[in-house]
């Protein structure tokens, strides 16, 4: 008998829609990692990174304000104002600045669900 | 074709990227051998290296760089010989390349004088980053210091032993003042109290006679037979060109060094060219950057068949050295029966200028400026475009005493081939043309010509240069917010006053596009602010406020907040007292007392913040506004009640200053001060305003600054009485609040005010626009609306519950954050 590991997404719950500031963004605690929940009312969409700021290593990412560039959904880091693309986590405002991780989010009954890449032990023949 | 170049410094690098755009039609081969193990990286600003700039950001093109051009480039590969018989040349890895053309950019090296001992430990040069790395992990070991040289190379390389921690060193100089190439006697000594004041000590007319110590440096020997002890030395007393190879070919070098040169850069070789600090041009060594690529500018020229020729460059150099300006330019000090100087000395601010002007009083001819260089471009221009001077010439360095009529017509008055930029030497028609050409900001505009990448000192002008150019086309400068809303701060102001908005989303619906960003929203949430005074966190705008505005209190290191609860005036009774040390001990908070005369708690997490105001609420305390563009404090000396030299109730007048503008929200942060006499213990005139008490009444200080440009307050009124300056306060507050652009300091607005002091005076006091009671009645909105918003967010379970870490997990707290332990005290870990 073999394992085959694949990679899929496993969705968590994160909070209600209403536990979210619009145009704003809160942390949410998955086991051991923070992850930065943002809402953007005006066009309704959702986008999730990680709450690390890879500039100096702070937790603070959700406290940032969001915002777009030429239409691009960003969040400026509160310590030195460091954006960060929502769309693919790269570093806007200084391109040799480590990049984001991403996370897919999806709205269910006014609940919010982040996805997390989940390494799934698949018994094979 | 093909070129090798021997080099890879700033000015072997500049001539690759020449030469490059000189041959974009004609391929040619580039071979670079360079000694040192990295690529060309700005040694002009070497210092920085010790500011926290890493190898790699002083780097002037990536390897990468290289690559992408096509160049081969050998690092830590000095070439060793030259066969010029069959043009090849051979490294020490043993490399051999052959060449059509051959550029020697072998630079220069630190000149050290003989003097026994300069083998000793702890004995360092100043020349590259390898010089620097050694002399950090040197530098712990040692308590005092000493460079030998108080030339330009010298002072930098005091200042590094400065920015290592060495606060007792000595710079040693041979003649008998600093750098004695650019500057005076009197300038120099202007400058050597300037440094003794910054902590730096200076030795003039000092022959080192021998390096004191065993195996390790312990001191200078001097031979006027003194001794200067010292751990560390770093010897910088000029440059010696890199002729040596060059002297091996058989290529002509001069009787003290250097390789000779023709007007093309070409050496007694025609297949070779040198360029930069080695080259030996009309008996003449250039040490500095800009024309060194002034000649690879020529060689490059030369190589591709262009005419061009190097006659000389103008040695005129402006820099800041340990925070001190010094500047000298065109012939600092011609001889005295061939020009005039005037001179202008202030030994108070520590400032010397004087320039040299010929005989008729028409032309400048050059000149010096210590202590305030803000005008060194325009006079450099003045002299190299000969100019002629305005009818009294002092106003060059005194400004104009007479009106409000500017000094001469500035950059406009500049030929079009002046040139701008002296180390890219860009000109000025160049620089108008890419304006015209579309190109309308500065980022565009460096990109475009160049200009101001490489020291940047002409930044300012080029600035005004786009500014006049638009201007000259009739194009309206818009000084817009950002991409998402095409107004001025003032013009959304007076926008949302119209129409009475209240929260961020309905400006954007009204005036903007997109979602906003990072910059405008705090802009509105102010502008909000500084119109209703509602209660910042409501109707959405919690999240278009500054993040410290949105928590109502300050981020610091490792993400933990730090409170300042408002002590009106600084007076705080000892019930008080006892209560903010509870709550300090209670939820484990560092504890300082600010600049400000209040006492600021640190280290408070996210959810611990409504449960501490809670506590100072009930104890009388209310927010300080420290998080905010604020007003923040109204310092005030303890005055006539306990001060024998009192003239009034400075604190009580203070505390109700304090009480009237608390919360007030404006452009950016506003300090006050009240002093009860003319002693001025409150240090008033260093505040946006700023009130001392006169045998009649109180005298008001306004638009006055500290921080990193401090700036003294400017009397607005004399004598008046406590209703009449509030009136003056009120008014003058709100027209700044209504017309100063985003982030900028009262010092800051009045500076860039037109007409200046008179023009606001006029305002304030004579009301000349009519707008004075309108104004007061804005402001006296602002105070009746006034509540504290701490208050409101304990009282209102609805925002305490935006006050967790995690949204899924309330009641903990952010685990990553650490602490360390120092005087009896917590600290932030220290970030990455």
């Amino acid at each position: 008998m073999s394992t085959t590991h694949t990679t899929t997404t496993s969705w968590f719950l994160a909070c209600k829609t209403s536990d979210v500031p619009t145009n704003g963004g809160v942390c949410v605690k998955y086991k051991e990692e923070q992850i930065a929940l943002f809402y953007f009312a005006r066009r309704n969409e959702w986008y999730a990174t990680q709450n690390l700021c890879p500039h100096r290593q702070q937790m603070a990412l959700s406290r940032g304000m969001t915002g777009t560039v030429q239409d691009e959904p960003k969040v400026a880091c509160p310590f030195h104002k460091k954006t960060f693309s929502l769309k693919d986590g790269r570093c806007l405002s200084d391109e040799h600045e480590c990049s984001l991780t991403t996370y897919p989010v999806k709205i269910v009954d006014d609940m919010v669900y982040i996805g997390v890449a989940a390494e799934m032990e698949m018994a094979g023949v | 074709m093909k070129i090798v170049v021997i080099g890879n410094g700033m000015v072997g690098y500049k001539f690759c990227e020449k030469i490059i755009s000189k041959s974009a039609d004609t391929p040619i081969e580039l071979v670079v051998f360079g000694e040192e193990p990295r690529p060309a990286y700005d040694r002009v600003h070497l210092t920085s290296w010790f500011d926290g700039k890493t190898a790699d950001d002083l780097l002037l093109a990536t390897a990468d760089w290289y690559v992408e051009q096509g160049i081969r480039l050998h690092l830590g590969d000095p070439v060793l010989q030259i066969d010029r018989t069959n043009k090849t040349v051979q490294s020490y890895k043993g490399i051999v390349e052959t060449y059509d053309y051959l550029v020697m950019a072998t630079g220069s090296a630190a000149f050290v004088p003989p003097v026994p001992g300069m083998d000793k430990k702890g004995v360092f040069i100043y020349r590259t980053i390898e010089d620097l790395e050694m002399m950090k992990a040197y530098a712990p070991a040692a308590r005092s210091g000493a460079v030998i040289g108080g030339g330009l190379l010298g002072l930098e390389a005091a200042k590094a032993l400065l920015d290592l921690g060495i606060n007792n060193t000595h710079v040693v100089e041979f003649s008998s003042r600093l750098m004695p190439r650019q500057i005076d006697e009197q300038g120099s000594g202007i400058l050597q109290n300037k440094l003794a004041s910054l902590g730096l000590k200076v030795l003039t007319g000092k022959n080192t006679r021998e390096i004191l110590g065993d195996e390790a440096i312990t001191g200078l020997q001097f031979s006027d037979d003194t001794i200067l002890e010292t751990d560390i030395l770093v010897v910088s007393a000029g440059i010696k060109p890199r002729d040596e190879l060059a002297r091996a070919a058989g290529i002509a070098v001069g009787p003290r060094g250097g390789i000779v040169v023709n007007e093309q850069m070409q050496t007694s070789d025609s297949f070779i060219y040198s360029i930069g600090e080695c080259a030996l041009y009309n008996n003449m060594i250039y040490g500095l950057v800009a024309p060194g690529y002034e000649m690879a500018e020529v060689a490059a020229s030369h190589i591709a068949g262009e005419a061009k020729a190097f006659t000389g460059f103008d040695m005129s150099t402006k820099l800041k050295l340990i925070g001190v300006d010094v500047a000298s330019f065109g012939d600092p000090f011609p001889a005295p029966e061939s020009c005039h100087s005037i001179v202008f000395e202030d030994k108070f601010k520590g400032t010397y200028k004087r320039i040299n002007i010929t005989h008729d009083g028409q032309f400048l001819l050059g000149g010096i400026l210590i202590g305030d260089a803000a005008a060194y471009n325009m006079l450099l221009q003045t002299t190299k475009n000969k100019l002629v001077l305005p009818a009294n010439p002092e106003d060059l360095l005194l400004g104009n005493r007479s009106g409000s009529a500017d000094t001469g017509a500035g950059v406009t008055a500049l030929p079009d081939e002046a040139i701008i930029c002296s180390c890219e030497s860009v000109s000025k028609g160049a620089i108008c043309q890419a304006v015209t050409d579309g190109r309308e900001t500065l980022d565009e505009v460096k990109k475009c010509t160049k200009a101001g990448t490489c020291c940047g000192g002409c930044t300012p002008m080029v600035k005004d240069l786009i500014t006049a150019t638009m201007k000259a086309q009739g194009k309206y400068i818009r000084n817009v917010v950002c991409e998402h809303f095409q107004y001025s701060r003032q013009e959304m102001l007076d926008l949302i006053k119209v129409k009475s908005l209240r929260s961020f989303d309905e400006v954007l619906d009204h005036y903007g596009s997109g979602e906003g960003c990072e910059v405008c929203k705090p802009v509105v949430a102010s502008i909000l602010a500084s119109l209703w005074n509602d209660m910042i966190l409501d109707k959405g705008n919690d999240t278009a406020q500054d993040s410290n505005d949105r928590y109502l209190a300050n981020i610091q290191k490792g993400g933990t907040y730090s409170v300042v609860p408002r002590i009106p005036g600084g007076e705080i009774t000892p019930e008080k007292l006892v209560v903010i040390g509870q709550i300090g001990t209670k939820y484990n908070l560092y504890t300082k007392i600010t600049g400000g005369q209040r006492i600021d708690l640190f280290g408070a997490h996210l959810s611990d913040l409504p449960n501490i105001w809670e506590e100072l609420i009930a104890a009388g305390f209310e927010s300080g506004h420290a998080y905010g563009k604020a007003l923040r404090t109204v310092k005030s000396c303890v005055g006539s009640t306990w001060c024998r030299f009192g003239l009034h109730d400075s604190v009580s007048f203070a505390i109700r200053i304090e009480e009237r503008y608390r919360g007030l929200r404006a452009p950016h942060k506003i300090k006050s001060a009240v002093s009860g006499c003319i002693r001025e213990c409150a240090e008033a005139q260093s505040k946006d305003f700023g009130i001392i008490a006169t045998e009649r009444g109180w005298n008001l200080y306004v638009c006055g600054n500290g921080g990193s440009k401090p700036q003294h307050a400017q009397l607005l009124a004399s004598d008046i009485d406590s209703e009449t300056c509030i009136q003056y306060i009120d008014r003058f507050l709100m027209f700044y609040i209504k017309t100063a652009d985003p982030l900028t300091r009262t010092a800051t607005w009045l500076n860039k005010l037109d007409g200046g002091m008179d023009y606001l005076r006029n305002v304030v006091v004579n009301d000349s626009l009519g707008i004075a009671t309108q104004l007061e009645s804005e402001m006296q909105l602002l105070v009746d609306n006034y509540k504290c918003e701490w208050r409101e967010v304990v009282e209102n379970p609805e925002l305490r519950k935006r006050f967790s870490h995690f949204v899924n997990a309330p009641t903990d707290k952010d685990p990553t954050v650490k602490f360390e332990t120092m005087r009896a005290q917590k600290k932030a870990a220290e970030w990455k």
